[in-house]
């Protein structure tokens, strides 16, 4: 473990040191790496027993909760364990509007549930962001568990049935004709692995760009490029006014209000965003291969494991989140073969992970340079065995 | 909604609602001495609870065997603080590892308070998952066929053997009291009151207090803070195995998982009141049974849990530090 810490720091200390069109470059070749990957199907990485598509669709959907989640916890310090809400009402949005009981098209249906998403957040915030700290926590977790019982409880949104066939997003090219023709506009083949010799697998093809039921990769590439525009925006909103007026807050509120932050309505901004994500998340999710939602669907548990994500990847770092997310959503399904030890196993990994990387696996970079200037400021008033503690 | 049926149920909904929200408060004083001494919501005390549960019932099956029987609680009181003294004891000593394997490792490299929550979050998972697996871990060991009273079918709802049958003690109007609520009531209370007068009067209590208060000052007067961390846990492991007994004769069922649910109300109880204040636990579990059962009432049964959540955000606007709202360190002597 000690190695791997100190991997993981080499790592981003020489990313960060790299010219800039380098850093680009690689950021591309990573983000071209990721699109490919359901295709590539590489060895040990490959989910054998589980669709490998299906499997990554679900680790996108959770990076992108957990992206959505760090604004709030990470960068806003407001612990939220009922995040599953918001997801929930993302996605029952979808389901209601385009199929339960009404037929509207799915990218109209999209942004509208993530602004009825963003406003259920403000709703909700509104009176909660009053009480601080585990006050907060426990009134959210709340939260999540009313949402969660009005639609198991509600005949007009399904009920404990859920609700079912909800339409996929619209194809790219020609329809597909069963039994023979695909549709869609190319094909584009899998790869298969003999030990380590690739071949292409001729029984695995994805057609570019039908939403059906033969490949999940179209999903996942459709999630993809929202997670992508997500981190963009996400580092635009962190690096501006907003960013360190939720940094102010975090560190201190009184401080921050008294230097002029209105504390309340930048809590209330976190909240809406982080909402306003979940429920995209939440959107795709409901209209991805499965089509097929239900109160079941959104466990109180799942909540606290989106929580587990955000802060396993370090609280307040982006990449930390989706590292987190997809540790969260991915090894569960890699390891099936230990089926029931998995949460055994799971669960002895979250309590041995703080002990080696109390931040978090990729904390936020102020973290380590403000770690760095506390130490400095204890060496110069003389103590040495000071503990600083962040967050 | 139906407030006929409340009104003309009330007593019984409101004892029966007691009962259960001692059961709750009980819990509650786990989480809430914890939060008091250390700052940390000790997510992994619902499994503390689970395990007294579980060793009321091992308990059952070890002296009186598998063949279910109904019979009265007069009958059934010398098992049962035979299983009171197991659960305690089982809990107790499960909370002692969560302190030893979740905590200290962290408190001791100095880590984020959200960190030792995650950290209590995979105890849980790991404690709960250990349960439900516990056939395989003892076939491990060979003892399968020796233990299978106590392992098989580890996944499933696991009911009592000695269904306890309450009888009528005295009448309120109509409805007719029945002892085993009674005697879940009081024998919490009793609880209760020992543990508040323990941390009122006693050496111990006094050092609690003092951590909770400041934890470097007590240091310094010479206050052991990690014996009274552990002795913290022990005792909220304790009043866990305490109410699990109750738990198992109000319920008389349990399951691996039955502590999540619980443990979310209990937690809930503890903020109601005020959480790191005992005394809030004993108020705030004992409201949050009541009106749970009166919401149940009114609403139907599946609105039960809405109700309690919407009755703590109304609370926390009002006073947003609990009912109250005085802190663990806060209490005089």
């Amino acid at each position: 473990m000690g190695v791997v810490r100190t991997y993981l720091d080499r790592m981003a200390r020489r990313y960060a040191a790299l010219p800039r069109p380098a850093r680009l470059a690689l950021i591309v070749l990573l983000v071209i790496f990721f699109y490919v990957l359901p295709l590539l199907r590489p060895p040990i990485i490959t989910t054998e027993q589980i669709d490998f598509g299906g499997v990554m669709f679900g680790v996108a959907a959770t990076a992108l909760v957990a992206v959505g989640l760090n604004i709030v916890i990470g960068y806003a310090g407001l612990l939220d364990l009922g995040y599953i809400g918001f997801y929930l009402v993302g996605a029952y949005t979808t389901g209601v509007l385009t199929a339960y009981h009404f037929a509207w098209p799915f990218f109209l249906v999209l942004p509208l549930a993530v602004v009825v998403t963003m406003a259920t957040g403000v709703l909700l915030g509104w009176p909660t962001l009053r009480v601080r700290g585990d006050y907060l926590a426990i009134v959210t977790l709340g939260f999540g568990e009313i949402i969660r019982l009005i639609v198991t409880n509600v005949g007009w949104l399904g009920a404990a049935a859920g609700i079912k066939d909800i339409p996929h997003p619209p194809n790219i090219g020609p329809a597909p004709k069963p039994p023979f023709d695909q549709g869609g506009l190319f094909s584009i083949p899998s790869l298969q692995w003999d030990g380590i010799i690739p071949s292409i697998d001729q029984g695995r093809d994805t057609r570019f760009l039908i939403f059906g039921a033969l490949s999940a990769v179209p999903y996942y590439w459709l999630i993809l490029t929202f997670l992508i525009l997500i981190l963009f925006a996400d580092r635009l909103v962190k690096d501006s006014r907003v960013g360190r007026a939720w940094e102010a807050t975090r560190e201190d509120e009184d401080a921050a209000e008294l230097m002029g932050v209105p504390t309340f309505r930048f809590k209330l901004l976190a909240f809406a965003l982080g909402a306003a994500i979940g429920g995209l998340s939440g959107s795709l999710y409901a209209s991805s291969q499965g089509g097929y939602i239900n109160p079941q669907s959104f466990p109180l548990l799942l909540s606290i494991l989106f929580v587990a994500a955000v802060i396993v990847g370090g609280a307040g770092s982006r990449w930390g989140a989706i590292v987190g997310g997809t540790l969260v959503a991915y090894l569960p399904e890699r390891f099936r073969e230990f089926a029931d030890f998995r949460l055994l196993v799971f669960g002895l990994a979250l309590m041995i992970l703080p002990v080696y990387r109390p931040q978090g696996l990729l904390p936020p970079r102020r973290t380590i340079r403000a770690r760095v200037a506390a130490k400095e400021i204890d060496q110069l008033e003389g103590r040495d065995d000071a503990q600083t503690e962040v967050l | 909604m139906d407030f006929s049926f409340l009104f003309t149920n009330i007593v019984e909904l409101t004892i029966t609602g007691l009962a259960i929200g001692a059961v709750y408060s009980l819990v509650a004083l786990g989480y809430t001495m914890v939060y008091g001494v250390l700052q940390l919501i000790n997510f992994a005390h619902s499994e503390v609870f689970m395990y007294g549960t579980f060793a009321v019932a091992w308990v059952f099956v070890f002296l009186h065997g598998t063949v279910p029987v109904t019979q009265s609680l007069g009958s059934t009181i010398g098992l049962l603080v035979v299983a009171l003294l197991a659960a305690m004891a089982l809990s107790a000593a499960i909370a002692l590892v969560i302190e030893r394997v979740a905590y200290r490792p962290l408190l001791k490299r100095g880590a984020p308070r959200l960190m030792a929550l995650i950290s209590a979050i995979g105890a849980s998972f790991a404690l709960s998952e250990l349960m439900g697996l516990r056939d395989r871990v003892v076939g491990w060991v060979g003892l399968r066929d020796n233990l299978d009273n106590y392992v098989s079918k580890a996944r499933d709802t696991y009911s009592n053997p000695v269904t306890i049958q309450p009888d009528t003690v005295f009448h309120v109007g109509s409805y007719g009291v029945k002892n085993v609520d009674i005697m879940v009531i009081v024998a919490a209370l009793l609880m209760m009151i020992a543990l508040d007068q323990f941390v009122r009067r006693t050496r111990f209590g006094r050092g609690m207090r003092a951590v909770a208060q400041d934890p470097d000052s007590a240091a310094l007067m010479g206050v052991n803070a990690s014996r009274i961390v552990r002795g913290t846990f022990v005792l909220g492991g304790m009043m866990a195995g305490a109410a699990a007994t109750l738990y198992m004769v109000k319920i008389g069922s349990t399951r691996q998982d039955s502590g999540f649910i619980l443990g979310v109300k209990a937690f809930t109880a503890a903020v109601l009141g005020g959480i790191g204040n005992l005394r809030g636990a004993l108020v705030g579990g004992l409201i949050l049974g009541v009106a749970e059962n009166y919401g149940a009432g009114i609403f139907g049964t599946q609105w039960k849990d809405v109700v309690s959540f919407v009755l703590l955000i109304l609370i926390l606007l009002v006073r947003p530090s609990g009912l109250l709202g005085e802190s663990l360190g806060k209490a005089r002597a």
